[in-house]
């Protein structure tokens, strides 16, 4: 029968490919498989409707589901991928979160000023907000001299490159944390960006009071414009993932998961991204460049790239598009 | 066994993969992790040794710093992720159990989705593992604090316990489920080895009204099995019932392959006309 020498054929290729030499196959088995998988199914679609031999429907069927996995597994080059990920795929992502990024952003600064006001009337609210290890003796016991040293990246230089990967993998975690926790209906998302800010505005208004707030500042933007982009938009996506799941609208609460998850996932990537960079020019460029101006030049440039980057229009592509609920 | 509809309209009916078969999975996944993490350790402290002894000091354990950091943060997070992404759609430790991740819809496995459920993992298993390690350090009101924390993290490590396709955050997130990767190969017909006999038997109509396609099923497992003794006592209960004289010298896989060929003939007949018979109370 030559159907049978298809499903064969297509069964010994199949074999080839679970093997792991996808990469041997020639030009001709590789247009043939999704031939011979459309004649596997429509065969299969046939037995069901005519043939009551049990063996040779799950044959068909597990043949059939085998050769689906390879026609429309994920086999795009990771080249391709890349660059449609870096063209398209994480600005529109992105894009397509602004309001989340903006609730988040908000969210970040609210936490931010309220730290700030409550050190500036008591400085014993400092150590509610800033653990211990993270401010590594910036505490308002410190002199005036002592916080300026800090600022000036005097410290030793040798360990930069581990305190650079440090720093990467240790924010890292934390966005994708930000991301994770938003699936608890964006509570403790949102709560880790209230306390991110915190953290920020005690430190901010620390040095402030000791008259640094210009020089605090630059150490802050040259690498946290980029850092703290990252981490709003990791809060965003966990806040849209969180929305999804608790309101659905007139989708079905897995469809809505599913499609928020897609754009969150996109930009939970990308977010990585920026951490590595963000890690780079914190632990190399901060303590390297250590010219006040320099700082605020380069963690101004930074958010104009960032902010061109995600939010200036572009021509629509065909790649996918990100719907915002409906 | 699931309805998933490919692109061309056609239902796969595929398997989805039980919770032991996923937590097996991930035990191996985490133990190779593990795995990896030592041998990280122990060449990063051998590296580190010899740039000692070499004298580098500094440089060389700034390198193994490096090394230790990267190699944890990267298998932590891009492990399954890697694996995910390549052909196979499946982890070490799924390919051994034979899992494999699908897209729900039937199309393509997509890259953000297999990022997005992986990032879940975050929630479902490093928190609820950080805050046991946690528990080990408070003491009095602050331990019941972490139990509250550690049952609300739990909550969401058992998800999969609590639906019926064993989908995890990350699945629902993703948009995917974990099937069985099939596997089966093309196994004789019984009714090719029937219609041989068929010409030494010879069933009236009436006969073959007896039963429908669920009996037909058994006795094709029966055939497929060939136990002296169940088909034994198969032919004499279908033998009662069509009437027919069975005698103890004939041979009961002869007959019950003839028979078997006969009535699949007679019920396929019948479907191409579009009469589907159930069982043999489906008339």
């Amino acid at each position: 029968m030559a159907r049978e020498d298809d499903w064969k054929r297509l069964e010994r290729l199949m074999d080839k490919v679970e093997k792991g030499s996808a990469g041997k196959l020639s030009d001709d088995e590789i247009l043939v498989i999704p031939v011979l998988y459309r004649s596997t199914l429509s065969a299969l679609s046939v037995a069901r409707e005519t043939s009551l031999d049990l063996s040779l429907i799950s044959y068909l069927e597990t043949l059939s589901a085998r050769a689906y996995f390879f026609v429309y597994g994920s086999r795009s080059t990771l080249q391709g991928r890349l660059a449609s990920f870096f063209s398209v795929d994480w600005p529109r992502a992105v894009g397509s979160l602004w309001r989340e990024t903006l609730i988040a952003g908000a969210m970040m600064i609210l936490g931010a000023v309220a730290a700030a006001w409550l050190v500036g009337h008591d400085a014993e609210w400092f150590y509610a907000f800033v653990p211990a290890e993270l401010a590594g003796g910036r505490d308002p016991g410190a002199s005036t001299a002592t916080l300026r040293d800090t600022l000036s990246g005097v410290e030793d230089r040798a360990g930069l490159s581990v305190f650079a990967t440090f720093l990467f993998t240790h924010n890292a975690q934390i966005a994708l944390l930000a991301f994770a926790l938003g699936f608890a209906f964006c509570i403790p998302s949102a709560l880790l960006m209230l306390y991110n800010g915190a953290t920020l505005g005690a430190f901010f208004i620390l040095f402030a009071s000791r008259g640094l707030g210009v020089e605090v500042g630059g150490w802050l933007m040259i690498h946290g414009v980029t850092e703290l982009f990252a981490v709003t938009l990791a809060g965003a996506a966990g806040l849209r993932i969180g929305w999804a799941v608790m309101f659905p609208g007139s989708r079905h609460r897995l469809e809505a998961a599913k499609e928020a998850g897609r754009a969150a996932g996109t930009v939970v990537g990308g977010v990585v991204i920026m951490l590595f960079i963000a890690g780079l020019l914190e632990g190399f460029g901060r303590q390297l460049i250590t010219d006040t101006g320099s700082r605020y030049a380069i963690g101004l440039a930074t958010g104009v790239l960032w902010g061109t980057y995600f939010y200036a229009p572009r021509r629509r592509g065909t790649a996918l598009s990100y719907s915002n609920g409906q | 066994m699931r309805e998933f509809i490919t692109p061309e309209g056609v239902d796969l009916r595929l398997n989805i993969a039980d919770a032991g078969q996923r937590a097996a999975a991930f035990l191996l996944d985490a133990a190779i992790i593990v795995g990896v993490l030592i041998g990280l350790t122990v060449a990063a402290v051998l590296m580190g040794l010899g740039a000692a002894a070499a004298g580098g000091g500094g440089a060389g354990l700034e390198l193994v710093a490096i090394v230790w950091l990267l190699g944890f943060f990267l298998l932590r997070n891009f492990y399954f992720v890697a694996f995910e992404l390549s052909a196979r759609a499946a982890t070490p430790g799924k390919r051994i159990i034979g899992l494999r991740v699908a897209s729900r819809d039937g199309g393509r496995l997509r890259a953000e989705s297999v990022f997005a459920r992986n990032a879940m993992r975050e929630l479902e298993v490093f928190l609820p593992l950080s805050l046991l390690v946690g528990q080990s350090q408070g003491g009095g009101v602050e331990s019941w604090m972490y139990l509250l924390g550690f049952i609300w993290a739990a909550a969401f490590a058992l998800f999969p316990l609590f639906n019926r396709d064993r989908l995890r955050l990350g699945d629902i997130v993703g948009g995917t489920w974990v099937v069985r990767n099939p596997r089966r190969k093309l196994t004789r017909d019984m009714a090719d080895e029937g219609g041989e006999r068929l010409s030494r038997f010879a069933f009236t109509a009436a006969q073959l009204e007896a039963y429908g396609a669920k009996e037909l099923h058994v006795l094709d497992d029966v055939l497929r099995v060939r136990n002296r003794r169940i088909m034994r006592s198969v032919a004499e209960r279908i033998a009662a019932r069509i009437g027919w004289n069975h005698t103890p010298f004939d041979d009961d896989y002869d007959f019950l392959s003839a028979y078997y060929a006969a009535l699949r003939g007679r019920l396929e007949q019948r479907l191409l006309m579009g009469v589907r018979r159930r069982d043999k109370h489906d008339v």
